[in-house]
């Protein structure tokens, strides 16, 4: 069938921001569709409100409207664009539940807009739990009992029957937010009432439990021909219990017997096709080992998570070929993109073994349960390729900057037995860790197969239900670790080592060798990794797709070109403080390399990104970005140079060992970055040029650290250096705060020394620029609304700053310039500022790109990190057409409001401090300030009341005039106060009515809708247990606005009085926003 | 064990041996089925060949006594990237090493079996020696030299003697090249009353039990030996309702008077999309094979080109243009392999049903 000739116009929906269970893979996924689109010469228009993502770049779709994702902005785009068709199947269930809502509202046939791709049928029947019991039944797939529930009371009855343990699963949720396991009657409880609530239907499916069944997934396609095709299966290695999300996952799959994985793939191909999509769907299963018996878990009738790991591990790019599918092309009528000769009608077949690993939040999130469950907690994975099992996994290891080169993790091995067994029992983030060391001593004994011994394979088998061939390679590598410590190194022990997947630093730490021996034993054997193609068809047929895994074997396919090459090193898995900005920034590295005329490559290790995408660079090397692997490639590829300012902390951290070895970065020297992180040389510097920066000192003893405090007095700001996202960043009050803060921080990096600055308080203010070396550009200025104390990518900002004067501007851009210079920044520069209403502060400099940059490059016009490349390469700021110095104001105003996924980490604070949180962002556009700040609280998501009930509680430093202020307003509002003791004596003095009530009282008001918003500043954030942390997760948990700042509660009382007046905000493209300039 | 792949053109691959220490020759192909190497060892259509797996994880789920295709292992080696001693399925009663070991077949694993495959990609099926024997490359250039490939392996792999599979529904006569467990079951599964014919049966043996449907099998080998096969085809399929798969579908466009052709390195996996050019559907298909059917002069004999390889467009499927007859290049019994054309043996059976009414 040729393309839907119909077809001129289509709208595009993304995913909106960042949070758990919907990341960057939605980036991928659809900028992929877009180009898909944009191809067969239709016009693609696309609504997204994230701003840090590729998609919404100029240049992938014809028109981006960067506005919220709401009915109304879509439907005054559909108006106003009138597409005759709508894509919802690659913004995840944002897009899905966005399209479903504007078929409900009969929008979609008043302007006669076909849903491509997918119906609104299949949707239904996939994703309301009774439709799709229903359609299983009805096509004999077997699925767990179950019912739907919309009571407790009637899951306790199911439970009667069938007993524990049970899944609570709500309907209509991204990444399971409220589901679980519930083993006791307490759990059912818990879980059953926030699966309810969760749900946007209010409607939980209960089901008897497979917990410890093989979880087996596929990803399949179908075309409207009917025609479909499987691209790739894949197995967990956690059973069932334990989210996909938050499970290893191998591909392919490694331990079913062709007859077992057909019946799957049957069973899967018999859904996709009673469900009548039209694209890509991801089939879940579970498999009883002992009897072979499955069920069908779930089914996602859309590109996901899984999908873009499969188009990675595949080569097989699904969301591109969905949108060729939705626009009307069959399978067959397609081509194979990677090898550009055979037909997209295939199955890929992998030649390798790929592991994807899950990155948790918890080395922020201090006091987040570490327990895996059905609820994602993963804000992102890595993904690695190798020729066999266990060099996958260590590649994963090592890929994932946890800090460890293989599975030996000393506070795992310090456990005594009987300890060890409760790690493994836990199911925690570190069990596949606790598992190595069970094995490790089995081994020790020789027990392998022995079920009477505890540590065998067997009896672990037994204990967790991992499969004995996956644990089997994990004690295949613990073996390996006796070998190396138990043996002199060899040629033929380092061989197999290498080709098991150990760095050098394990090799070394274990065999006790020089590193003078290892590399003499490398060199002189000639025992170094070779780079083999990914290219869907094992070799069968020539690929012209260059996308490179390394491994230990004989043949070299990796050809190098006579171009002068440029490594860019990627920014590796999403976590917090380190989103999909810095891909952002790698992948318009990329394309600005290749303008300039070099040959760009990439190495990362994110499946989920648009960097790792087979057409994005001119070479891709999937890889770990461990200081191996990386200088592997170097000597493979000879580039020219290497840019590591875009791949945040990541790329960063591997400055120093590559300045070591000789190689040469391009841009800002290492010696400039290691100047501007070391706080003393820095201090040094600033007071050299006569710039004020808050003072503070360097300890490395705690002795040291209160000494400090005789000098600077309190409050303090206390961080470790080298840090990502002010990873353990803290301002402390007392000697008592202090101490308890050096006793983490100290563990968090004993390497490094901690820094203590006088907590300044006021405005802060944030500067990119660009830098030649000569000359800057500052292509635009942004001001946080919250004060100083808060993470800066916790902060709304908004760009142009409307509070600071001309004076103060002209001193950063003064200081900015000065301090650029100074340091010998080429490229890129980040400078945060705090302004105390007399002095200009500099909190911090980073020599690298930044979360800012793809916002001020969106709403400026400015194309920041093509600037930055230019720079790096000779050229010169003041001959490009945007100039130097502080580039012209646009007229539009634009503020950013960061995304928590307060909703899925059920013990984590969402208060507000210098430590981030937030997982990903939103940008309101608008004319001015207030309607911007609308759009951006509306585009976040929350619940924006107009009137209701207030609940108040502030620490006593905002017991102040301003707070005063800012809460009469709410009155004003109608808005009646709930107020905690301390908050009331305060009010009262005032003359401020307001009801005191209990913490209790406040949640129950919560519950029956009396108290509809909360403004909670905590002195300390995540003390569990304390009553007011209970209320915000309540009320987070129940969607209300929580306002953890004075600063926010007054952002957030503009925008509700916009509603209040009725204002309609106006929708229009990031062109047009930025066109403002000239009309 | 040493393990040795010397290829005629010279080149020479070195790793390590596993199961039976002995030293094979034979042609070099290569499968791209991520799953069931125990399906793959005992076709018979592999009799002669030395398989290089391009999925590198061999042996993770063992030996079963439900995976044979056939008695025993046909193919004189297996080459593969690494393999599990110790595998882990309910059903698995060995290791592939043991099994190998016990059914005589020399493997060799621990090299690039990638290189291999791009080899046989860039040469074309190309003969070898496997040896776990630790002999040296002039030893075996001398054996590669002595000694010469067979092409007509499917004259004596399959049956020596006529069997009966009893059923209620529609007598169907096969011809034995070496058919594969699955492919009978595909009869047998829909009632079918099968007789398992030799190699060596005339038309006349054949035509004595009263058969309502002719059934061509898979095989080893080049279609043009399989001369008797051609011979009674030729018979038969103007009076038989006939249904061929591989080599039976080359033995029923050689009968039909056409033409085979041998493929530079073959199709063997488990993903190729085949188009059905009646239906306008496709299919994901298992595939093996080295031969294939030339288009040329097909119509003039009758036949029509049902089916492509969405690949490289070569013929997948023929029918008689007025005749119940039709056979296909893939295997719609699978195993390993999808079971998307498994609706072939319902309408074969369809066919021979409506051939008898009318």
């Amino acid at each position: 069938m040729p393309k839907k000739d119909n077809l001129k116009k289509v709208i595009m929906i993304g995913s909106g921001p960042i949070i758990i269970g919907q990341a960057a893979e939605f980036d991928y996924a659809g900028t992929q569709a877009c180009k898909a689109i944009r191809e067969e010469g239709i016009e693609c228009i696309l609504v997204n409100s994230n701003p840090a993502t590729i998609m919404t770049d100029a240049g992938i779709a014809d028109k981006v409207y960067m506005e919220p994702l709401t009915k109304e902005a879509v439907t005054a785009v559909i108006e106003r664009e009138r597409p005759q068709g709508i894509l919802a199947g690659f913004g995840g269930q944002t897009g899905l539940n966005l399209a479903m809502a504007l078929d409900d509202d009969g929008t979609l046939a008043k302007y006669g807009v076909e849903l491509l791709g997918i119906k609104k049928s299949s949707i239904t029947r996939a994703e309301d739990r009774d439709e799709f019991k229903t359609l299983m039944n009805e096509i004999g797939e077997p699925i767990p009992q179950s019912i739907i529930a919309t009571t407790l009371r009637e899951c306790k009855t199911f439970v009667e029957e069938v007993g524990y343990p049970v899944i609570i699963r709500p309907a209509y949720t991204l990444g399971g937010t409220g589901g679980g396991i519930a083993t006791s009657e307490a759990e059912l409880n818990t879980y059953v009432t926030s699966g309810i609530e969760n749900s946007a239907i209010g409607q939980i499916l209960l089901e008897e439990s497979v917990a410890g069944w093989k979880e087996i997934e596929y990803e399949v396609m179908r075309d409207a021909k009917d025609n479909c095709i499987t691209i790739c299966g894949m197995e967990n290695f956690d059973p069932v219990g334990v989210h996909t999300g938050d499970s290893i996952v191998v591909a392919p799959i490694q331990t079913l017997r062709d007859e077992e994985y057909q019946m799957l793939r049957d069973a899967s191909l018999k859904i996709i096709r009673s469900l009548d999509i039209e694209g890509g769907c991801n089939v879940q299963f579970a498999l009883d080992p002992d009897t072979g018996k499955y069920i069908v878990i779930e089914v996602n009738p859309r590109v996901s998570r899984s999908s873009a790991l499969a188009s990675k591990a595949a080569g097989y790019p699904i969301a591109k070929l969905a949108a060729k599918i939705a626009l009307g092309y069959s399978l067959d009528e397609l081509k194979n993109y990677v090898t550009e000769k055979t037909s997209a009608c295939f199955e890929p077949t992998l030649d390798y073994c790929v592991v994807k690993f899950p990155k948790w939040p918890f080395d922020k999130f201090k006091t987040a349960s570490r327990k895996l469950g059905t609820q994602m907690k993963a804000t992102g994975e890595v993904m690695s390729i190798s020729r066999t099992f266990e060099s996958a996994l260590l590649k994963a290891i090592t890929s994932l900057e946890i800090k460890l080169d293989g599975l030996r993790v000393p506070e795992i091995i310090a456990l005594s037995d009987e300890e060890l067994f409760v790690k493994i029992e836990a199911r925690d983030d570190e069990r596949l860790f606790a598992l190595a060391e069970a094995l490790r001593r089995g081994a020790a004994t020789g027990a392998r197969e022995d079920d009477t011994n505890k540590f065998s394979i067997v009896s672990l088998n037994k204990l967790t239900k991992v499969d004995k061939w996956f644990l089997g390679k994990l004690y295949r590598i613990v073996k390996m670790e006796r070998t190396l410590s138990e043996n002199a190194l060899t040629k033929e022990i380092l061989y197999e080592a290498e080709e098991i997947g150990f760095v050098d630093k394990e090799i070394l730490e274990l065999s006790g060798a020089d590193r003078s021996i290892l590399t003499d034993i490398r060199v002189y054997n000639d025992i170094f990794p070779v780079y083999k193609m990914v290219d869907t068809c094992g070799g069968e047929f020539e690929a012209k797709t260059p996308y490179y895994y390394s491994c230990f074997d004989t043949d070299d396919e990796s050809r190098i070109s006579d171009d002068e090459k440029i490594l860019v090193i990627g920014s590796g898995p999403i976590r917090i403080g380190q989103g999909i900005e810095f891909d952002y920034c790698c992948v318009q590295g990329v394309w600005a390399i290749k303008d300039l005329g070099y040959e760009a490559i990439i190495i990362n290790n994110n499946p989920e990104t648009v960097s790792t995408d087979f057409d994005t660079s001119d070479k891709l090397y999937f890889e770990a970005l461990h200081i191996d692997d990386v200088m592997n490639l170097i000597k493979k590829e000879r580039p020219l140079g290497v840019i590591i300012q875009f791949g945040g902390q990541t790329s960063l951290n591997l400055a120093e060992q590559l300045s070591a070895r000789g190689i040469n970065l391009l841009g800002t020297s290492f010696s400039s970055i290691d100047l501007a992180e070391d706080r003393q040389k820095f201090n040094d510097l600033l007071a050299g040029l006569g710039i004020a920066t808050p003072p503070g000192y360097s300890v490395t003893t705690k002795e040291a650290a209160f000494s400090v405090v005789q000098k600077l007095g309190y409050p303090l700001v206390v961080r470790p250096s080298y840090v990502i996202g002010g990873r353990a960043m803290q301002v402390v009050y007392s000697d008592a705060e202090l101490q308890e803060y050096l006793e983490e921080a100290v563990l968090v990096s004993h390497e490094q020394p901690v820094l203590i600055d006088k907590y300044i308080f006021g405005k802060e203010i944030e500067v990119d620029a660009i830098s030649d070396g000569e000359d800057i550009l500052i292509p635009g200025i942004m001001e946080h609304v919250e004060r100083t104390g808060v993470h800066s990518g916790d902060s709304i900002s908004v760009y142009p700053p409307h509070t600071i004067s001309n004076e103060v501007a002209d001193i950063l851009i003064d200081y900015t310039n000065r301090i650029t210079r100074a340091l010998g920044v080429i490229g890129l520069v980040n400078v945060q500022y705090a302004f105390d209403g007399e002095k200009v502060y500099v909190i911090e400099v980073n020599p690298r790109a930044s979360r800012t940059v793809p916002i001020i490059s969106k709403v400026t016009g400015v194309p920041m990190v093509k600037l930055a490349v230019a720079s790096m390469l000779g050229f010169k700021l003041k001959d490009s057409e945007y100039g130097i110095g502080l580039y012209k104001k646009m007229k539009l105003t634009a503020v950013k409001v960061p995304v928590f996924s307060g909703a899925k980490l059920t013990d984590v604070d969402i208060a507000l401090g210098p430590e981030m949180k937030s997982t990903g962002e939103v940008l309101g556009i608008d004319v001015d300030y207030k309607r911007a700040c609308y759009k951006g609280f509306l585009a976040s998501g929350v619940h924006i009341p107009t009137s209701g009930g207030l609940y108040v509680s502030l620490r006593d430093p905002d017991k102040n005039d301003y707070s005063l202020d800012i809460i009469k307003e709410y009155i004003k509002e109608d808005f009646k106060l709930y107020t905690s003791p301390g908050t009331t004596t305060f009010l009262r003095e005032h003359g401020v009515e307001c009801e005191p009530i209990s913490g209790t009282k406040a949640k129950e008001l919560i519950a029956d809708g009396v108290i509809n918003a909360v403004l909670n500043v905590p002195r300390l954030a995540n003390i569990v247990g304390e009553y007011s942390f209970e209320i915000r997760r309540y009320a987070i948990e129940r969607n209300l606005p929580v306002l953890t700042c004075v600063d926010t509660a007054e952002a957030f009382l503009m925008a509700l009085r916009i509603k209040k007046n009725g204002d309609v905000p106006t929708y229009k493209t990031l062109e047009e926003w930025t066109n403002l300039m000239s009309g | 064990m040493d393990g040795l792949l010397y290829l005629e053109d010279g080149t020479v691959f070195r790793g390590k041996g596993f199961g039976y220490q002995t030293t094979n020759v034979g042609e070099l192909v290569f499968n791209t089925s991520m799953t069931g190497y125990q399906g793959i060892l005992t076709d018979p259509s592999y009799k002669g060949q030395i398989i290089n797996m391009t999925y590198p994880l061999i042996g993770n789920y063992g030996v079963s006594e439900i995976d044979y295709q056939s008695k025993k292992i046909h193919a004189f080696g297996f080459s593969v990237r690494d393999i599990s001693f110790r595998p882990s399925n309910r059903h698995s009663e060995m290791s592939i090493s043991e099994w190998l070991e016990f059914q005589k077949i020399p493997g060799i694993y621990n090299v690039d079996t990638r290189l291999i495959t791009k080899a046989v990609r860039n040469e074309g099926t190309i003969k070898c020696v496997i040896s776990t024997e630790g002999i040296s490359k002039a030893e075996a250039v001398s054996l590669i030299d002595k000694e010469e490939l067979r092409t007509d392996y499917m004259r004596d792999v399959g049956t020596d003697e006529v069997l009966h599979f009893q059923g209620t529904g529609q007598r169907v006569a096969v011809m034995d090249f070496g058919i594969k467990r699955n492919i009978l079951t595909g009869l047998t599964d829909r009632g079918c009353d099968v007789y398992l014919f030799p190699y060596s049966a005339t038309a006349e043996e054949i035509m004595a039990v009263n058969p309502d449907g002719l059934f061509l099998s898979n095989g080893p080998g080049d279609p043009e030996a399989c001369t008797n096969g051609i011979e009674v085809t030729k018979k038969l399929f103007p009076k038989l309702p006939t249904f061929g798969i591989c080599m039976g579908h080359q033995v029923l466009a050689l009968a039909a008077g056409g033409k085979t052709y041998k493929l530079k390195f073959g199709h063997r996996g488990a993903n190729h999309g085949v188009i059905d050019l009646e239906t306008d559907r496709s299919a994901i298909t298992s595939q093996n094979h080295s031969f294939a059917v030339a288009e040329e002069g097909l119509s003039d004999i009758g036949m029509k080109v049902t089916h492509l390889n969405l690949n490289d467009g070569t013929i997948e499927g023929i029918r008689h243009n007025s005749l119940p007859v039709f056979s296909v290049q893939y295997h719609p019994e699978g195993s390993p392999g999808p079971n998307d054309s498994n609706y072939l043996f319902d309408r074969f059976v369809e066919m021979i049903g409506n051939s008898k009414n009318a």
